[in-house]
């Protein structure tokens, strides 16, 4: 397979089965986990102000009090990737053709160089993360397989696309080609894998928060 | 034709070719098809004491186009002259035979030449519900294909629909057509593909033929590699434009106004195996991209379904076709499974047994 083959592949057939197991996967997965249902709190509920599901999805997503002194980098290095990523992959204006290619949907992109810079900035923040969980004896006990294989997952694409676009090291039909290839490998296992927070997460706060909620606890 | 000389140069001659003119389209002809330079000479010469080959011509699914392409393109050309220096024994369209004559024709050409003669095919062959979706004088194509292709020397495949089913193949393929090349498996088969083929590449193969005895170097999808071994994009004169960025949106922008590049268009250039932007057509007059419209890689296998015309190729192929059925399984997979765990749940709640302190100390 040459460089053209491989690069009609994976915009073709490699494409659609990657989008085939992401929707069959992600549907399948949201209806297994909201499906497990919950036995009926038969408790009243307690009321304590700032203690409440809502309440919780905001509070949960700032540093608690002190933490930022203790693990600054985590939530710096943590955010910057977060934040980095979604802009890159929806923010970059060949992805929002590619999407207004398939769904009609569009919107405004930032400046192509802007977008290259929050790529190395998304890069740096990723690295700086993978260091501090190879460093820290706790987190790295805490690491399973699952942990280094997503962190490579979520890696690949940004690093090929910023390869693809910026054309360095291979030529950019191979590069192109392995960007979107390494989007289809995401697209596969994301609902497999804990990638599979990018749905569950409001959620899953929400719901954290308004069962401690009712027993009265402020989270 | 009894009395006369069935050589080529002679018959090219009658026709008042000049021996000059001859010598110049076979060297034009060698360095078309890269051969070495020496080649031309060797080939005029080969070429000159060529006697006329029976040539047996089959039209299946297909719309003449090619036969329009090759023999009536435009005005008496050198390449129409060594058609007619061909014996072409048999040939729906343009033989005088109609009926059992054509068919006796067919036969006699056949046990005549056994062994020699070239076939020409073109059209793709029916295989659905016993091939009935297109049968000649009451034999289907198959049948009429594999008995024919028995004393063949080798197959020439005309045109798209021959060399890889073309348009009767496209989906959903009603008739279950197929390129010659997946029947023909014990003969040299070259596939002339092109909706329609240039002549020159035609008429190149088939000097090569009678000059060399031989059929020309192919590439891997069995073409003659002198005239398919680049891109249209590769020699096309917009490509400065592509290299530039410029393209043209829309077929009536500046842009196209410009002459810039198709490839947003839906040019597939870029895909496309041919020698088009070379060789040209009607007399050398242009290529389509000339004319201000993309290529639509009609060279190549499967290019109806290739998903669109003026869809750009950096464009993917449509995913979200694949969506509603994707969705539907993930759902059926998610209720299932949910369904599986409440079961589970429902057991672990019946099998519960509770234990009191005195079960503990025993």
């Amino acid at each position: 397979m040459d460089a053209a083959q491989l690069f009609n592949w994976v915009r073709g057939s490699g494409l659609q089965l990657a989008v085939f197991i992401f929707l069959l996967g992600t549907v399948w997965r949201l209806i297994e986990i909201y499906g497990l249902g919950r036995k009926p709190d038969l408790a009243e509920p307690r009321h304590v102000p700032g203690a409440s599901g809502w309440h919780t999805l905001w509070h949960r997503s700032i540093p608690i009090p002190g933490m930022m002194q203790r693990a600054g980098l985590t939530y710096i290095a943590g955010y910057g990737f977060h934040i980095g990523l979604v802009a890159v992959v929806l923010l970059f204006a060949p992805h929002i053709r590619l999407i207004r290619e398939l769904t009609g949907l569009s919107w405004p992109a930032l400046p192509s160089p802007f977008v290259d810079l929050l790529a190395v900035m998304t890069l740096a923040a990723m690295l700086v993360v993978l260091a501090e969980r190879l460093h820290q004896p706790v987190k790295r006990f805490l690491s399973t397989f699952e942990d280094w294989f997503t962190w490579a997952l979520t890696f690949l694409p940004v690093l090929t696309g910023y390869l693809a676009a910026r054309h360095l090291l291979l030529p950019y039909t191979l590069t192109l080609s392995l960007h979107i290839l390494s989007v289809e490998l995401l697209l596969v296992l994301l609902p497999f894998t804990k990638l599979f927070h990018v749905f569950t997460i409001w959620p899953s706060r929400w719901f954290n928060g308004d069962a401690s909620g009712r027993k009265g606890v402020a989270v | 034709m009894s009395g006369e000389s069935s050589l080529l140069i002679d018959n090219l001659a009658r026709h008042g070719v000049s021996r000059r003119a001859f010598i110049k389209y076979c060297a034009t002809l060698a360095s078309l098809m890269a051969l070495p330079p020496t080649a031309g000479r060797a080939f005029a010469e080969a070429l000159a004491k060529a006697s006329r080959p029976s040539v047996i011509w089959l039209s299946f699914q297909e719309c003449t186009g090619c036969t329009e392409s090759i023999s009536r393109s435009h005005t008496p050309t050198l390449e129409g002259l060594i058609f007619d220096s061909i014996s072409l024994d048999y040939h729906h369209t343009l033989m005088a035979a109609a009926g059992e004559a054509a068919e006796a024709a067919r036969a006699a050409a056949m046990q005549a030449n056994w062994g020699k003669y070239l076939l020409v095919v073109d059209g793709s062959v029916p295989m659905k519900d016993g091939g009935v979706y297109s049968t000649i004088a009451g034999i289907s194509n198959h049948d009429m294909l594999m008995d024919t292709v028995k004393g063949a020397a080798a197959v020439v495949a005309v045109g798209t629909c021959a060399a890889f089913g073309g348009l009767p193949k496209a989906q959903p393929n009603p008739t279950g057509a197929v390129a010659i090349s997946e029947l023909v498996k014990d003969k040299p088969v070259v596939n002339i593909s092109g909706c329609p083929p240039i002549p020159v590449v035609m008429t190149g193969v088939l000097a090569h033929y009678l000059a060399f005895g031989t059929l020309p170097e192919l590439d891997k999808l069995g073409r003659p590699l002198a005239f398919y071994g680049e891109t249209i994009h590769d020699r096309c004169y917009r490509r400065p434009f592509y290299d530039q960025g410029k393209f043209a949106k829309t077929f009536d922008d500046e842009g196209a106004r410009k002459g810039w590049c198709l490839f947003e268009l839906g040019c597939k250039g870029p895909v496309t195996y041919n020698v088009c932007a070379t060789a040209k057509w009607n007399d050398g007059t242009s290529f389509p991209i000339e004319s201000g419209h993309g290529c639509l890689g009609c060279s190549e296998p499967g290019f109806w379904d290739a998903g669109g015309f003026y869809r750009a190729l950096s464009m993917p192929a449509e995913p979200l076709k694949v969506a509603a059925k994707a969705v539907a399984i993930g759902a059926g997979v998610g209720v299932a499974v949910a369904f599986a765990n409440r079961a589970k749940k429902s057991v672990a709640r019946t099998d519960h047994q509770t234990a009191t302190p005195a079960d503990l100390e025993k």
